[in-house]
């Protein structure tokens, strides 16, 4: 259990370094690929008794297990089903000043692609607004915006579009 | 040959079996009953000693059939196989029910040039309407024919032949471990010697040409957020352009090469910024709050069309380069984007949403009137041919997005298939 919690101290110490370089200023640097961000490791929670001893981000039983958020066509406001969960990543940020949050913005496929990237930006920044109203502050959360070019579903209908127009919220170091 | 000629001529391409998996198929799905009957004689070759590595004849053919302006004789019609004015008899073509007639050989110089030499004839008058002795390589025989087929296209139509050019386009695909490769592939406008300019794990998105043909400028998410590249085609080398929080998407260049049209969303929504590459400053052309993306050059470089949702959906605006009010250009529609000018200036091809279905459409920028060139679910990224004849854009074939070509008053329609992957995004070279 000792060594757990000094393991998880380790990571949010890394979690912070993480944020630290990673946001800085209006201008990137050409060296600021962060590699590995969807195979990194994946922590599974441990239930001791009926106390959760994992990840928060991974609680099964907190909002914070939800980190993508679906939208209706052509619209970047956020549904109310989600709302409790943007509030919990917002305070969870707030709570964790080190911890750093990629808002990812996505689009389904109809329409032309470099609106669609304009339109998934604006779902991010919806969701980026929403956070930092919960105390996250601005060089905690980075809104990218990758309009069609990478959806999760690859079919032509309403069944797959449902499932592109979303937005992840990508914890790079966790 | 009436009316249509529906996916009735498959033009497969000599290749090697290497580039196999990378060659474009053209498939003409569409073609116009007034399509004029032509006759191009397979060209003799006077080498005694080896055959021509590329058959002339049928690549010319090929050109002139994909216009859709031409029908070609089949050469086992061909009552004979003449390759000088001597040995044409027009009466023979005439009953044969041609119009024109192109006959042509290839001269070896001893000295390792070759020369091309074809004739252009009209059968009915019995004169020859151009001709031409071309200098030549071995290597260059493809491109030699290409030129050719440009001649006999100016000659007969009138209007400048875009054989001779390029194109780029995106092609995505996805290995067993669901692993993406996107690239950047440049290839003639017949689709053959497909070549990848840029190969990256991550989207790479909105190829465009510099004016003078020499450079392609794209999107790449490499960096996992996006930035613009400019890469000289010959060398491979290129540049990154300094990058913003946000977007940096959308360039485009302007007429005379000194400056890019992009979208940046660094002061807040999507706007229009001018690039100029010789300072290397950064202008904005935009402030609305809504999202202002997609920026075209007119011809003139006087303007800038851009796709726009300030007035609810997204539509069609154009605004001085010096800045100042825009002014909406499309009316008709809920959604009105990407819009391209034609080489005239006087057209601009877009994506036009109909019935839920996206189409690609023209707009006459004097009248406004709007004609819809396809019949497509997902059709986006229409791109002109330099001399304005047809437009290619993206379609989806009901399970992955391939290129397809329309003529610009859409009686003329063709698919170009890819084999096993998506290839989307295309964009017409300029002339050389």
């Amino acid at each position: 259990m000792k060594m757990y919690k000094n393991l998880l101290t380790g990571l949010l110490l890394s979690t912070a370094l993480a944020g630290c370089s990673m946001f800085g200023g209006d201008e990137q640097s050409s060296e600021g690929a962060m590699s590995g961000m969807h195979d990194g490791a994946q922590t599974s929670g441990m239930m001791d008794g009926n106390k959760y001893t994992g990840h928060p981000l991974d609680n099964p039983a907190s909002p914070l297990a939800t980190k993508i958020i679906y939208f209706a066509f052509d619209s970047s406001a956020v549904e109310p089903q989600y709302e409790a969960v943007i509030a919990a990543h917002g305070a969870y940020l707030a709570a964790n000043s080190g911890v750093s949050v990629i808002v990812e913005g996505h689009a389904d496929e109809r329409g032309t692609r470099e609106y669609n990237v304009a339109l998934s930006e604006r779902r991010a920044n919806t969701v980026q607004n929403l956070l930092s109203l919960q105390g996250a502050s601005a060089n905690q959360t980075e809104a990218v915006a990758l309009g069609e070019e990478k959806p999760v579903a690859v079919g032509h209908d309403e069944s797959s579009w449902s499932l592109n127009r979303r937005v992840e919220l990508i914890y790079p170091a966790h | 040959m009436k009316r249509m000629i529906r996916a009735a001529l498959i033009l497969t391409f000599l290749i090697s079996s290497a580039a196999l998996s990378e060659a474009l198929k053209i498939e003409i799905t569409q073609g116009v009953s007034s399509a004029q009957p032509i006759a191009v004689v397979p060209f003799l070759n006077t080498q005694s000693t080896s055959a021509l590595p590329v058959d002339i004849a049928q690549i010319i053919s090929d050109d002139l059939v994909r216009s859709g302006r031409f029908k070609s004789l089949s050469r086992f019609d061909m009552l004979n196989k003449p390759s000088s004015a001597e040995q044409v008899n027009f009466r023979n073509w005439q009953a044969l029910g041609q119009d024109n007639l192109v006959i042509g050989k290839v001269i070896d110089n001893a000295n390792g040039q070759l020369t091309v030499q074809f004739q252009l004839f009209d059968v009915y008058k019995g004169e020859q309407l151009t001709g031409f002795s071309i200098p030549a390589n071995r290597s260059d025989l493809r491109a030699v024919a290409h030129r050719i087929s440009d001649l006999i296209y100016e000659k007969l139509t009138g209007q400048k032949g875009a054989f001779s050019t390029r194109m780029a386009y995106v092609t995505s695909m996805q290995d067993l471990n669901g692993q993406h490769e996107y690239k950047i592939q440049v290839a003639d406008a017949d689709g053959f010697g497909a070549k990848t300019i840029v190969t990256s794990s991550e989207p790479i998105m909105s190829p465009t040409w510099s004016p003078a043909g020499d450079k392609i400028s794209y999107v790449s998410f490499e960096q996992r957020r996006s930035s613009i590249y400019t890469q000289t085609l010959k060398t491979g080398a290129r540049e990154k352009l300094r990058s913003f929080k946000g977007i940096n998407g959308a360039p485009s260049w302007s007429p005379d090469g000194t400056q890019l049209a992009l979208t940046l969303s660094k002061d807040g929504s999507a706007d229009i910024y001018i690039y100029n590459v010789i300072t290397r400053s950064f202008r904005r052309l935009t402030t609305s709050y809504a999202i202002d993306t997609e920026p075209d050059w007119s011809p003139d470089g006087r303007q800038i069309v851009f796709t726009s949702d300030r007035g609810g959906k997204p539509q069609i605006y154009r605004v001085s380069v010096n800045g100042g009010q825009a002014a909406r250009v499309t009316y008709e529609g809920s959604y009105n984007a990407r819009a391209r000018h034609s080489p005239d200036g006087k057209n601009i091809a877009m994506v036009h949403r109909v019935n839920g279905q996206y189409r690609i459409a023209t707009l006459e920028l004097k009248t406004g009137f709007i004609s819809i060139l396809t019949d497509g679910k997902l059709d986006e990224s229409p791109s002109y041919a330099p001399n304005g004849s047809m437009i290619l854009y993206s379609t989806n074939d009901g399970l992955k997005s391939i290129l397809a070509a329309v003529s610009s008053d859409g009686k003329v329609r063709q698919k170009l298939r890819l084999q096993g992957g998506e290839v989307r995004e295309p964009a017409w070279s300029p002339f050389k």
